[in-house]
C-alpha cells in the first residue's frame, strides 16, 4: 500500500468487504446476461437488455468506488446507489404497470425479484454503510 | 453425471455456506479448516466444468443454449476462490459471511445450471 492510498477513507473494511463482493456478483451477472442477451436477441426485447447493461455499469462503477476509496469516492458511490435505487425502483413499477414493455425480464424486473431482491436490498445496506464510513474518521 | 455432479456441489455450497456462516456468528475469521472446505467445494465446481466440457464435445446440446451454459460453469468455478481471496483481505467475521455470501451464490447458480442443461 502507497501513503496516498493510506490516507484514503477505507470503504471496504469489514461489511464493505460483504458489499465489494455482492455488487461483483452484480457485476458479473447483469454485464455477462446483458453481453449474451444483446448479442444474440436484442431485438426481441430492446429496451429491458438495455437497461440491463446499465445496471451493469452503474454496479461496475459502485464496485470501483468501493475498492478505491476515499472521500470522492464515498460521495459518488452514495450518488449511484441512489441511482441504482432510484432505478430498480422505477423500473419495478413500470414492470409491474407496463408488462408489455418488456418482453423479457431485466436485473431490476420485479424490483429484483428473479435476484432475491439483492438489487433493492443492496442500495439500502450500501447508503447506510456509506454513510457510517463518512462519520467516523480513521 | 452432471446432475449428481450438480446437486452433490450445490449442497456442498450450502454446507460451506452454513459452516462460515456459523464462524461468523462466533465472530470468527475465516481459518485453516474453512479453506480446505472452500478447496473441496472448488474442486467439485472443476470437475462439473470438465464434465460438463465433456458432455458438450460429445455433442450433447444445453436446453437453453451452450453459451450460457458454459458462462455458468466458469461462474461456478470462480464464485468460491474469489470470496475466499477476500476473506483473506479481511480477517474479520466479515471475511466468514463474505464467503458464506459464496456459498449461497454457488448453490443459486448450481440451481440455474440445472435448469439450463434441463435435467
Amino acid at each position: 500500500m502507497t501513503a496516498v492510498e493510506g490516507k484514503r477513507t477505507r470503504l471496504i473494511s469489514g461489511p464493505g468487504m460483504l458489499l465489494v463482493w455482492l455488487y461483483g456478483v452484480m457485476v458479473v451477472g447483469a454485464v455477462s446476461r446483458s453481453v449474451v442477451q444483446i448479442s444474440t436477441e436484442f431485438d426481441h426485447a430492446p429496451l429491458a437488455y438495455s437497461l440491463s447493461a446499465v445496471a451493469g455499469l452503474v454496479y461496475g462503477f459502485i464496485t470501483y468506488t468501493l475498492v478505491r476509496g476515499g472521500e470522492t469516492a464515498r460521495k459518488a458511490a452514495l450518488v449511484c446507489c441512489a441511482a441504482e435505487l432510484a432505478g430498480v425502483l422505477v423500473v419495478g413499477t413500470w414492470t409491474l404497470v407496463e408488462p408489455s414493455a418488456f418482453p423479457d425480464a431485466t436485473v431490476w424486473s420485479d424490483y429484483g425479484m428473479g435476484y432475491l431482491f439483492i438489487p433493492v436490498l443492496l442500495p439500502l445496506s450500501a447508503i447506510y454503510w456509506l454513510r457510517k464510513a463518512g462519520t467516523v474518521k480513521p | 453425471m452432471l446432475d449428481a455432479l450438480t446437486l452433490v456441489t450445490g449442497v456442498a455450497a450450502l454446507l460451506l455456506a452454513a459452516w462460515c456462516g456459523f464462524a461468523a456468528y462466533r465472530d470468527e475469521p475465516t481459518k485453516d479448516w474453512h479453506f480446505i472446505g472452500m478447496a473441496v467445494v472448488t474442486l467439485l465446481a472443476l470437475v462439473q466444468l470438465v464434465v460438463g466440457t465433456v458432455q458438450l464435445a460429445r455433442g450433447e446440446e444445453p436446453e437453453q443454449g451452450t453459451t450460457i451454459f458454459v458462462a455458468y460453469l466458469l461462474g461456478a468455478f470462480a464464485c468460491v476462490p474469489a470470496a475466499g481471496f477476500m476473506s483473506l483481505a479481511e480477517r474479520t467475521r466479515w471475511g466468514s459471511i463474505t464467503v458464506a455470501a459464496g456459498g449461497v451464490v454457488l448453490a443459486v447458480l448450481e440451481v440455474r445450471l440445472y435448469d439450463i442443461w434441463g435435467g
